[in-house]
């Protein structure tokens, strides 16, 4: 067996990627910048740069022609001219249609998320609770439902709340006659509701399935009947799961267009809905951006403050 | 070392049998499945008393605990607690608190809201609640960390607010499950003897939970031995170390000697086991309940063997045998030998290093001879 000769140097390129690392190197950047490069610029290119296009959009008016809205910079013998117009923004504020639409949006969404959370809760706390063997069984029939199309489900809910439709049919077995379901407010809680309540119940079980069963033994054994344990432990406690299962139903129902155009009826206001009809009706692209942008502003911002008042009581509870 | 005077130690009320018990568990048993956690446990526990389950993993020891707190329904049998049945009562009616072996204090609580948690349930006068909190803090050396969070403690500091909180509604019971368990040994070993001083100071009947022998020869009254859900032996700690009733006991508690014999004289005064394993005859000088030609166990703790380089009298032509010094183990303030007998059994002997640096001690190697008193080791038949 021959020995190792130690003076040789490695033998070059022994590792496929030695060859690209070098190549890296050479114009500054680690495999640790490109891994955290490559989020950042899917983001950027994906997200950041659609939303200043139509952040752009939103400040040029409705025109003729092709695109739709007119640009904002113009060339007028050797002049470069930037026109950014404010008035979609003016017309949301002043007319009504819009800000009724925000209005409903927002109640219909804050609406729909109280129920989620008050069917979500128990079931994510029997969930949590069920035997092991039990609860990935459970689990799954909670998630079963995204194996379909999410737009089918809807399409089916119109089945059961339709004049003839299963409910109905139900109800005049006993003799009772058809309720109007569809195209009411009714049915767009109804929808919603149904659609989000698996991320209502998901981020719930994670938290309460944690909870410490002697913390509850505990507070028994103090003295505290279950609704106090419950009230005084429970709720305190699954804080976290309970936020952010809100906002994953609060959020998406805000801006929801296929539940409300599916099964709403013309009295059912929501600024998805404006959205569609002033972009493909209307075809005012800018008012339909503007429209967007102002969306945006009205979820970000209370998201917001939330994060901000959620930080501050577990920096309280770090620091006290 | 000797303990202070207890309460109830100094009456001890269980060697009266016209004293009323505090608690008395009856003819207990709890069933999970097919499976009995305990089994057909009965045990009558006096006031002021320190009691300790002792009892190995799956003793069933926990079981018996849940069972009092009311966490768990007793399959069959019934507990009383002073004079009050306790069968479907809820935990939160029940005159018990707990302290958790995991604590279970409420994270999101500071150690001061933790404390009042069980007052507030009383609806006491908020002044009279931070009153109690305060002696409680005080009472457990925790007066400055009264705003802290749990999170914010170190281990020893939340066992002191987890007895603080037990202790708080002034319950005529406390159970504590495995109370020093998370505790380093030297912490532990401290926390143990301020425990006893508490429950001595406020006069509270403890029953405590553990698996550790040594804690619950040093805290206890009396102790419970469990063995796969029934109870092995009641006793006071001296009974339990010096007059087990079984070969469980004497195997669980301390470190035993044990031989197989044949009883070959049953006189009403003395005892004669011939044993093979230990190469003599044992003589016993006390009356024992066997019959002649019976096979059964003596057990002798190490410390009660002699070791000696002479042959000893043996006045009854017994107690007397020889083997070869196997090992040594030399801790300090007493020597551990194993001795290897010409059976082939192998006994350990613990010797007091009572002379300095002793260059004449007992060494490897040398065959010596053993010798015990008459009445040094028990007789066991089961």
């Amino acid at each position: 067996m021959s020995s190792f000769d130690t003076d040789s140097p490695p033998p070059p390129h022994r590792r496929p990627w030695t060859l690209f690392e070098r190549g890296l190197k050479a114009i500054g950047l680690s495999g640790r910048a490109l891994v955290i490069a490559a989020p950042a610029i899917w983001l950027t290119v994906f997200f950041l740069v659609p939303l200043l296009v139509v952040f752009g959009i939103s400040l040029s008016v409705k025109q003729f022609g092709r695109p739709p809205y007119t640009p904002l910079l113009t060339t007028d013998e050797g002049t470069v001219q930037l026109t950014l117009h404010l008035s979609n923004y003016l017309r949301l504020f002043t007319d009504n249609l819009y800000v009724a639409a925000y209005l409903s949006s927002i109640k219909i969404a804050f609406i729909s998320t109280v129920i989620a959370l008050l069917i979500g809760y128990p079931m994510a706390y029997a969930i949590a609770r069920a035997p092991d063997r039990w609860r990935n069984i459970l689990l799954m029939l909670v998630i079963l439902p995204f194996w379909t199309s999410f737009l089918l489900r809807v399409y089916a809910l119109t089945g059961f709340m339709r004049g003839n439709g299963v409910i109905n049919n139900f109800l005049g077995l006993f003799g009772i006659p058809p309720v109007v379901m569809m195209q009411t407010d009714f049915a767009v809680y109804v929808g919603i509701v149904y659609t989000y309540l698996p991320f209502m119940i998901l981020p719930l079980y994670t938290n309460l399935v944690k909870l410490d069963g002697a913390l509850l033994e505990a507070s028994a054994d103090l003295g505290a009947r279950p609704v106090r344990t419950f009230l005084s432990i429970t709720l305190p406690l699954s804080m976290p799961g309970i936020i952010a299962g809100s906002m994953l139903v609060f959020i998406p129902a805000i801006g929801e267009f296929v539940i409300p155009s599916l099964l709403g009826g013309p009295s059912t206001l929501m600024i998805g809905r404006v959205l569609w009809d002033e972009f493909f009706a209307n075809t005012n692209w800018p008012r339909a951006a503007a429209v967007a942008i102002a969306m945006l502003v009205v979820v970000v911002i209370p998201i917001m403050l939330l994060q901000k008042a959620q930080d501050a009581v577990q920096d309280n509870e770090r620091n006290t | 070392m000797a303990k202070k005077p207890q309460l109830a130690i100094d009456t001890r009320p269980w060697r009266d049998p016209g004293a009323k018990p505090f608690v008395r568990i009856k003819n207990v048993t709890k069933k999970f499945g097919d499976v009995a956690a305990v089994n057909d446990v009965s045990l009558d526990i006096y006031k002021s008393e320190l009691f300790c389950l002792l009892g190995g993993s799956g003793s069933g020891k926990s079981t018996l605990l849940r069972m009092l707190a009311g966490f768990e329904e007793p399959t069959s049998g019934s507990i009383e607690i002073d004079g009050q049945d306790m069968t479907g009562v809820a935990p939160y009616n029940r005159p018990i608190n707990m302290m958790f072996q995991s604590y279970a204090l409420f994270p999101h609580m500071n150690v001061e809201q933790n404390i009042a948690y069980g007052l507030k349930r009383d609806h006491l006068p908020p002044t009279e609640i931070a009153g109690r909190v305060a002696e409680l803090l005080s009472l457990v050396k925790l007066q400055d960390y009264g705003k802290r969070k749990p999170h914010q403690l170190s281990g020893g500091q939340r066992q002191r607010v987890a007895l603080a909180r037990a202790l708080a509604k002034r319950p005529k019971l406390l159970l504590l499950d495995e109370p020093l368990g998370a505790l380093d040994k030297k912490l532990r070993e401290e926390t143990q003897f301020e425990l006893v001083k508490i429950q001595e100071t406020l006069g509270v009947t403890f029953i405590v939970v553990t698996h550790d022998q040594e804690e619950a020869m040093s805290l206890a009254t009396r102790i419970g031995v469990m063995n796969s859900g029934e109870i092995a032996m009641i006793g006071e700690p001296t009974d339990i170390y010096e007059f087990p009733n079984s070969k469980f006991v004497a195997g669980f508690i301390g470190s035993v000697n044990m031989v197989e014999g044949v009883v070959t004289e049953d006189e009403p005064g003395h005892v004669r086991i011939r044993s093979a394993e230990l190469g003599c005859d044992i003589y016993v000088g006390h009356g024992v309940d066997c019959a002649p030609d019976q096979i059964l166990w003596w057990a002798i703790r190490p410390e009660k063997v002699h070791l000696s380089r002479d042959r000893p009298d043996a006045p009854f032509d017994a107690n007397v045998t020889k083997g070869m010094v196997e090992e040594i183990g030399y801790l300090g303030d007493m020597s551990v030998y194993q001795i290897l007998l010409e059976s082939g059994k192998r006994l350990r002997v613990t010797q007091t290093n009572t002379v300095r640096g002793n260059p004449d001690s007992i060494t490897w190697d040398e065959n010596v001879y053993l010798t015990w008193g008459d009445s040094s080791g028990s007789v066991l038949t089961v």
